[in-house]
């Protein structure tokens, strides 16, 4: 975690009681949410079902497997071991929100799609933040650069290599585009 | 030796691969991809109904004990719970689930367990509340009381317990004991000049697909409809199975199918979570979802891959030449066999792999311990197998002093020999090898990796290069079910693998391909009926439509499962293309007013032969076809559908004595694959710097994809060679629970494969197409594993027992067996 955020009350009125509701506002892909949420709700569970936005998945429920991967003010975070209080005030941004209309694809999931970089589809959405973060950073990495990045999040189909062929081909043809 | 050959007239010589395709054989980009890559899949877990209720199942903590009682009152008290169910309670009111196992009255399998819980794991109870959170507070309120047995841990002291029972009414802990004997093995093995032995371990692992198993019950119980949206099991030729255990009307259960975030067979048939689910619905009156966590999946989902302990010997030849093969294998079940030996089926299918091997011995003894059960896991016991095989040939070159891809050239299947029939009766349909191998080698630069590997040991580094040339069997065929038992003792010798489709082709002449069995886990199986389907009509895979139909009241499907979809839907969908075209020919003719000989299909629609001016295009016809029924021919139905079954394309029964199980799997493929490591001798860690697999699955149809399997394939094959391990203690109490220690490769795990193909196609499927699902997993233990042993040669190690962890790499290194 990166972002650091008011607690919505003072420390000495936090109440223990685990059904208790804490207020929080967080935007996700450009819109602003308020809600009520239980000091233990987690993110991925306020993205999944109170906001509907399914394409964040959960598979380990534990932070290794980086399928619910989003992106908490920038950087990408395991929602599923983030609470939602942890995002009160916070930028996030899902799956839903990469592309740029409902006709085009942003250049990583185009490269993926092109190159095969995957197959059930199950860890794509957490693998495509995780690109885009890598080609933030580095805009022309490296294939080992990329494995390394990536390690972060598993992928039981691929083998990885055409993801890594995708993130290549993405920053290739985002470098042509910028 | 004598083979059964009066099915060999059946089967034409292998044609050259198809070149004069649109669409087979190019790597079209996937239909299915776009709404994965929006985050738009709608996997199970995405799923809402109105009203919806949230299952968690409460886990047994004992690997072997006696339920005294249950009592769920505090938890039928909480906050949001609507109902419990506990195992005592299920029992009186469902049935078991399906069990193909032998003797399953005597291991009578339940979705809770009644009065004894068999392992680590198995559910005692199922909470039901309006969300989750409040379902696992109440499931911690439920009091269990165990009277704790003695854990049944090791399945080789387990086969001859007697005192000790995971199932008191089978008498015994082995569920299964035959040995077979395909030709004249004593005879081989007197004439064989040397005879190699090992001994093997398979170490348990498990599939692991991201996205667990899981179903939504949505119950009517108005009209008794029982509406099951599921991930896992949706084949229609065994959905009744589902409909039994749930004691309602097969015609009133429909099992619908949703995409699924990866299954390698561990889906394949899964009935826990549908019927978990769907009595939880029957009994709320409400949509009740149940998603396995992950440790639900690991401990309770039914899927652990093989577990088993070998015996191998082979008989052969001076010059290497190999005569005979005997196999006595354990197999560590855990505490049911929902499938029984089917994983040895496919171990059978191709027990002497790509080598001409007059006879082989197979032993098998099916042991019950308070484990898991096992499941389907990519290659389903021909894993094992495969790396079984491989593992003697190395230790055969190594005794003989002979290169390993020289002692495996020697052996090879001639190319003038297929179809071939190996000792247990199987039929390969086509092969050529050695350009395999050839080109494997080639790719690799194998005469300059073992010039170098020189160099480099030379400088003190532990180079090792691995070789395997190994096979995949493709398209199971019903009779393993039961060849296992002798005739009389089978009530119905089944012989079909049904799959069936529907197309249409609407007013406006777009296609639509309806499939009924499970859909999409990865597999492509949307991009594959798009790919047939487009050849066939001449229109582009991305404007063909594909529907994945529910089990009720549809025709009978056995979906994946023995890498057979791709082979399965090609015939399906050329069947039914040709019934549609047959009927656009019958309209083309009447409209034009020619002969239908005179007729021929071009580019999208029929013309008199040589006279494009003569053109009638699909979309014509189809207008005359559901609009002008006075232009059709007289009798003739308005519309354009058909459906279509395919079934099994080559089966042939067993022999009464079972000295021959006859052909069930018969579209073989086959594959080299070649790597090279460094072994660290301090940490035992394995590098991977060079990796080249080249695989033969016949024509291929979309080779992106197929790389994509066979990479990925590869991937679990290096997890299972070096790190994946399902470990259990002396008390039955598995050591691995989460990602953090069962160790699926990362990014970082696995090389960049280096892949060529060759195309040998079979001649008994459409367009010459087998399955490849499987290759990569049934290749790398193999290769990983003789090339730990020649990068360790000076220390004398050989890897006996998988995974060759860091751990026991070390432990070897030290002299510790291996």
């Amino acid at each position: 975690m990166t972002a650091t955020h008011e607690p919505a009350t003072g420390v000495d009125e936090i109440d223990t009681d685990p059904a208790a509701l804490h207020p929080i506002t967080i935007t996700v892909n450009g819109t602003t949410h308020r809600l009520a949420v239980e000091g233990r709700r987690l993110l991925v569970d306020v993205l999944r079902q109170d906001l509907r936005l399914t394409g964040t998945h959960t598979g380990c429920d534990q932070g290794v497997c980086g399928v619910c991967t989003v992106r908490l003010d920038g950087a990408t975070v395991r929602s599923c071991i983030t609470l939602a209080v942890q995002a009160d005030g916070a930028d996030v941004r899902t799956i839903e929100g990469v592309a740029p209309d409902t006709r085009t694809l942003h250049p990583v999931q185009q490269a993926f799609w092109e190159k095969q970089g995957l197959q059930c589809g199950f860890c794509t959405p957490g693998m495509v933040l995780r690109v885009q973060e890598i080609l933030e950073q580095n805009p022309c990495p490296t294939r080992a650069q990329v494995r390394e990045g990536i390690s972060s999040n598993l992928c039981r189909c691929t083998g990885y290599q055409f993801i890594v062929d995708a993130a290549v081909e993405a920053a290739e043809r985002m470098a042509e585009g910028s | 030796m004598t083979r059964t050959t009066d099915n060999q007239a059946d089967v034409p010589a292998p044609t050259a691969p198809h070149k004069d395709m649109k669409w087979i054989g190019r790597s079209v980009k996937r239909v299915e991809d776009p709404k994965l890559l929006r985050g738009l899949g709608r996997y199970i877990d995405d799923v809402v109904l109105p009203g919806m209720l949230h299952a968690v199942v409460l886990r047994s903590p004992h690997a072997h004990a006696r339920i005294v009682s249950v009592d769920a009152e505090r938890a039928r008290r909480a906050p949001g719970v609507v109902a419990v169910l506990t195992g005592p309670e299920a029992a009186e009111q469902f049935g078991p689930l399906p069990d193909s196992g032998p003797a399953p009255d005597k291991h009578v399998w339940r979705v809770l367990a009644a009065d004894k819980v068999h392992y680590v794991g198995e559910g005692v109870a199922v909470v039901v509340a309006e969300n989750r959170y409040q379902a696992e507070d109440a499931r911690a309120l439920i009091d269990v009381t165990y009277d704790v047995l003695d854990p049944i841990v090791d399945p080789i002291a387990a086969a001859e317990d007697t005192g000790n029972l995971v199932h008191e009414a089978l008498g015994t802990n082995v569920a299964y004991e035959r040995t077979f004997t395909f030709g004249e093995v004593a005879r081989d093995f007197a004439d064989a000049d040397l005879v190699v032995r090992d001994r093997l371990r398979w170490g348990r692992q498990t599939a692991h697909p991201l996205d667990t198993t899981a179903a939504i019950g949505d119950y009517d119980a108005g009209t008794g409809e029982m509406v099951v949206h599921t991930n896992s099991i949706s084949m229609t030729w065994l959905a009744f199975g589902a409909a039994v255990a749930l004691g309602i009307p097969s015609n009133k259960l429909d099992l619908r199918p949703y995409i699924s975030g990866g299954s390698f067979g561990s889906k394949q048939f899964c009935w826990r979570s549908t019927v978990t689910a769907a009595m939880m619905s029957k009994i709320t009156g409400r949509p009740v979802k149940y998603v396995e966590d992950r440790l639900d999946y690991q401990l309770n989902g039914d899927q652990h891959g093989s577990d088993r302990y070998y015996d191998v010997e082979l008989a052969l030849m001076r010059d290497g030449t190999f005569r005979s093969l005997k196999i006595d294998c354990v197999d560590d079940y855990g505490a049911y066999i929902q499938f029984g030996v089917g994983s040895h089926g496919n171990a059978l299918a191709q027990v002497t792999g790509p080598y001409r091997i007059t006879s082989t011995e197979y032993r098998v003894r099916a042991v019950l311990t308070n484990k898991t059960q096992q499941g389907a896991y990519r290659g389903f016991g021909a894993d094992a197998g495969n790396w079984a095989l491989e593992r003697i040939v190395d230790k055969a070159a190594a005794e003989l002093d002979l290169d390993p891809a020289d002692i495996r050239r020697r052996n090879l299947i001639p190319p003038d020999a297929f179809p071939y029939h190996i000792p247990s009766g199987n039929m390969y349909d086509s092969g050529n090898y050695e350009p395999v191998l050839d080109h494997a080698l080639q790719r690799f630069d194998y005469d300059g990796w073992r010039r170098k590997q020189e160099a480099m040991r030379a400088e003190g580094r532990k180079i090792g290069i691995g070789v395997v040339t190994a096979n995949e069997r493709s398209v199971y065929g019903a009779t393993e079910f039961w060849f296992w038992f002798d005739d009389k003792d089978v009530p119905v010798k089944t012989t079909s693998t049904p799959e069936g489709v529907s197309m249409t082709v609407d007013t406006v002449g777009a296609v639509t391909v309806t499939l009924y069995s499970t859909p999409f886990w990865g597999n492509s199986s949307d991009t594959v009926a798009a790919m047939i389907a487009a050849e066939e009509f001449d229109v582009d895979p991305a404007d063909v439509s594909v529907v994945h139909h529910g089990t009720k009241g549809g025709l009978p499907a056995a979906g994946p499962g023995g890498s057979r979809l791709t082979v399965m839907l090609a015939g399906a969908i050329t069947g039914a293309s040709k019934k549609i075209k047959d009927k656009l020919r019958r309209i083309a003719a009447h409209d034009m007013e020619v002969d239908e000989a005179d007729l021929e299909w071009v580019d999208g629609g029929y013309q008199v032969r040589g006279a494009t001016d003569s053109r009638r295009g699909i979309a014509d016809l189809a207008m005359l076809a559901y609009l002008v029924k006075t232009a059709l021919p007289d009798g003739e139905e308005s519309g354009l559908a058909a459906d279509f079954v395919y079934d099994h394309p080559h089966l042939t029964m067993p022999k009464p004595d079972r000295s021959d199980l006859g052909s069930f799997y018969p579209c073989v493929g086959h594959a080299c694959h070649l790597v090279a490591v460094e072994v660290d001798e301090e940490t035992g860690s394995v590098d991977i710097l060079d990796y080249v697999a080249v695989h033969d699955s016949g024509t291929l149809v979309n080779p992106r994809s197929y790389d994509g399997q066979i990479v990925g394939g590869t991937a679990q094959g290096i997890g299972t060679a070096l790190a994946e391990e399902m470990t259990y203690d002396a008390g039955g109490n598995p050591l691995v629970g989460t990602f953090w220690d069962y160790l699926i490769p990362t990014a970082l795990d696995v090389p960049e494969v280096n892949f060529g193909h060759e195309e040998t196609p079979s001649p008994i499927t459409a367009h010459g197409i087998k399955g490849g699902g499987e290759a990569g997993r049934l290749m790398a233990p193999g290769a990983l594993s003789a090339a730990i042993d020649d990068a360790l040669r000076d220390h004398g190690v050989r890897v006996t027992e998988l995974p060759a962890t860091p751990e026991r790499i070390v432990g070897w290194l030290q002299g510790q067996g291996g």
